[in-house]
């Protein structure tokens, strides 16, 4: 390998220098830091075929920046010969600041002729040499009109993927379902129990808190707006109607879509992680009898019972509201919403809470199956299953309005 | 092979303690470690190698005890002094503790950024050589930790690791998780980079072909102390049961006999 030349000494140079130093800004450790310098002495040899250049100090990391523009500023198409005698130190970066500098005056048919150098800097410079990254372009995508339609077209294929991977985990959900009813002896009680105490016990002060305080603010902004037309006795109607039909269930369900679709995920999630579910597999347990059945059942079973709860601390706070800024007492309340508004209000709100649960435990346990093999899908997965959750019960919401508003309920 | 009597000491351990409760893992523990030697410590699991590691980087503080690294007392000295410390070893962790928010690319330049006025342009070039330094591919330097397989993380690591050509570099667990053509890659890698770029290297293995391929000096872990050091041939010879268990079992026989021959005439030119 004939890479680095050893020339022969060259004479009448015509002497120019240059000089760069980099002062040390700490000196005090054994190595002196006396590598903190380098200084180029440039010899041009006018009229003859090489440029003659001298390296002074050390050629490390931190003068490399000081040498290298220099080296850039050099006539690719002179032949170039640089003596080393008085490199103190050299480490990769100043070897591959010569050994660019060569595949520059390669690309010229010149070369770089390097003499004076210890034996350990040729072995340093070899491997540098030889480890010269070849750059390959990356696969630049495409833009435009096209891309963007391209994007917009992947999006929604996704997007109907992702609705139809979603309908098959509720079919999957269901079949279950039906097979423990044929089979109750392999259902799991114990995990059914433990889900319903995590999913709607655990809930209930939060819940019951939220729907309190929504009740309180329903009837205090009520009564602002209806003391004005002296209507107060309405704010009892405007308070049943809306927490019965919609804000119990639906404030309910979106409080359990981020408690416990995210609960879901990260569970499933972490064991999907660590191969768990794999391990079920091949010891013939089903993921969606052992992990998705009771969770979906348990969260089915607890949606309306939370539901329930939200109704009456929603009405307990419009009333306690009602009674303080109104002078409504409780036992006109109790009269004016039993008088004023029809037990079809509670049908309606309530039976939208097992579609509710379906959707939040069927998002939660399909995003936890997507987690890939490392923690930053598990994160991903988990907030995307909230946001779906959530959308999906704010979607489910909307459309069950339009529904009862067509049959008149 | 070495004279160790003469080289320069760079690690120096003496009378380390480590405890965690009640169990305690080093005790009276002393290790030197000399210039431009590949050090292998090895020991069962749970003899603390893997501690024994992070207290001389510091990560792990021992009960008692004193580490010098260059003359430097990791425990006791200034943070300034020990701050100096930080360039010039370079560690690579188990599966590579790359960031995941970060390109390979950006991984290894992330030591280069202490570097004062070293225009971006050039980090990103000695990235690049870096990352082809340690046998990936230029395009690896894009990609994202996630999207690579154990050995690429492990090399991107060992890039990170060489950055700023560090004098010692400590691997953990270099070849674990790699299939057997992968790990011999990896032990080449390591030997040619040590011997090219003078580095120091200490390594914690369970893998006997590494040992054999690559240490110059084994120190065994034991008894909550370094049992015994010393070559390989050394350590045939050692009269301890574990370590006779260890250098004379079956996957030893294996991994020592078919080409020490050729190891043993190629180590000496």
């Amino acid at each position: 390998m004939m890479a680095w030349l050893f020339a022969k000494r060259s004479n009448a140079l015509t002497m120019w220098h240059i000089q760069i130093t980099l002062h040390a800004a700490y000196g005090t450790n054994d190595r002196g830091r006396m590598d903190q310098q380098i200084r180029m002495e440039l010899s041009e040899a006018r009229g003859e075929e090489a440029d003659h250049l001298r390296l002074v100090g050390a050629l490390t990391v931190n003068t490399v920046s000081q040498l290298y523009p220099r080296l850039r500023q050099l006539e690719p198409d002179h032949h170039t010969l640089i003596d080393l005698a008085a490199v103190e130190r050299m480490d990769t970066a100043g070897a591959w600041v010569l050994c660019d500098l060569e595949t520059r005056l390669l690309g010229h048919g010149r070369t770089l002729e390097l003499r004076n150098a210890s034996e350990e800097t040729i072995l340093l410079l070899e491997s540098v040499r030889r480890a010269m990254p070849v750059k390959t372009e990356p696969v630049i995508s495409a833009r435009g009109l096209v891309a963007f339609l391209e994007k917009i077209g992947r999006a929604v294929a996704s997007g109907t993927a992702f609705l139809v991977e979603l309908t098959a985990y509720l079919g999957q959900f269901f079949d279950r379902l039906a097979r423990m009813i044929r089979h109750p002896h392999e259902f799991r009680l114990t995990a059914l129990v433990a889900h319903a105490e995590d999913v709607g016990l655990r809930a209930v002060p939060i819940v019951a808190l939220m729907a309190f305080l929504i009740g309180v603010v329903l009837a205090f902004q009520g009564s602002a707006q209806l003391q004005q037309f002296g209507a107060e006795v309405f704010v009892v109607d405007l308070i049943a109607i809306s927490i019965l039909r919609e804000l119990g269930i639906f404030l309910t369900a979106i409080i359990v879509a981020g408690r416990t679709a995210s609960a879901f995920t990260a569970a499933i999630g972490s064991m999907k992680m660590r191969e768990e579910i794999d391990a079920m597999r091949t010891l013939g347990l089903d993921p969606a009898t052992v992990l998705f059945l009771p969770r979906i059942l348990a969260l089915l079973l607890m949606l309306p019972i939370l539901g329930l709860i939200a109704n009456l601390m929603g009405l307990l706070g419009g009333a306690l509201m009602a009674w303080i800024d109104l002078g409504i007492s409780p036992s006109m309340f109790r009269t004016r919403l039993i008088e004023g508004t029809d037990v079809s209000h509670v049908f309606v709100g309530l039976v939208k809470a097992p579609f509710f649960a379906l959707i939040i435990g069927v998002v939660g346990c399909h995003a936890g199956m997507q987690v890939k093999g490392n923690a930053e899908s598990l994160g991903r997965m988990t907030s995307n299953a909230v946001v779906t959750a959530i959308f999906a019960v704010i979607v489910a919401d909307a459309m069950f309005s339009i529904f009862f508003a067509q049959i008149g309920l | 092979m070495k004279d160790n009597t003469t080289a320069e000491v760079i690690i120096r351990v003496r009378g380390l303690k480590n405890q965690f409760g009640s169990h305690v893992v080093h005790e009276n523990l002393d290790l030197d470690v000399c210039r431009g030697e590949i050090l292998g410590v090895v020991g069962g699991s749970g003899t603390g190698k893997s501690v024994l590691l992070r207290s001389i980087i510091g990560l792990q503080k021992p009960t008692s005890g004193s580490i010098e690294v260059f003359g430097i007392d990791v425990l006791a000295d200034a943070e300034a002094a020990r701050d100096t410390l930080d360039e010039r070893w370079g560690v690579m962790f188990q599966d590579g503790a790359l960031f995941s928010s970060l390109t390979v690319r950006e991984n290894v330049e992330v030591p280069m950024r202490a570097i004062q006025g070293l225009a971006p342009t050039l980090r990103r070039e000695l990235a690049d050589l870096k990352i082809s330094m340690v046998g990936l591919e230029y395009l690896a330097g894009d990609k994202y930790p996630s999207e690579l397989s154990g050995g690429m993380r492990k090399r991107a690591g060992l890039a990170r690791a060489l950055a700023l050509d560090p004098e010692i570099v400590f691997l953990d667990e270099p070849t674990a998780g790699l299939d057997p053509i992968g790990a011999a890659a990896f032990d080449d890698l390591i030997r040619n980079l040590s011997r090219s770029l003078g580095l120091t290297v200490f390594l914690v293995t369970h893998d006997l072909d590494t040992l054999h391929a690559i240490c110059d000096r084994i120190a065994v872990l034991a008894d909550r102390k370094v049992l015994a050091t010393g070559t390989l041939e050394d350590m045939l010879g050692v009269d301890d049961p574990w370590v006779r268990e260890y250098f004379h079992g079956p996957r030893a026989r294996a991994a020592f006999k078919p080409s020490s021959p050729d190891v043993a005439s190629g180590e000496d030119p």
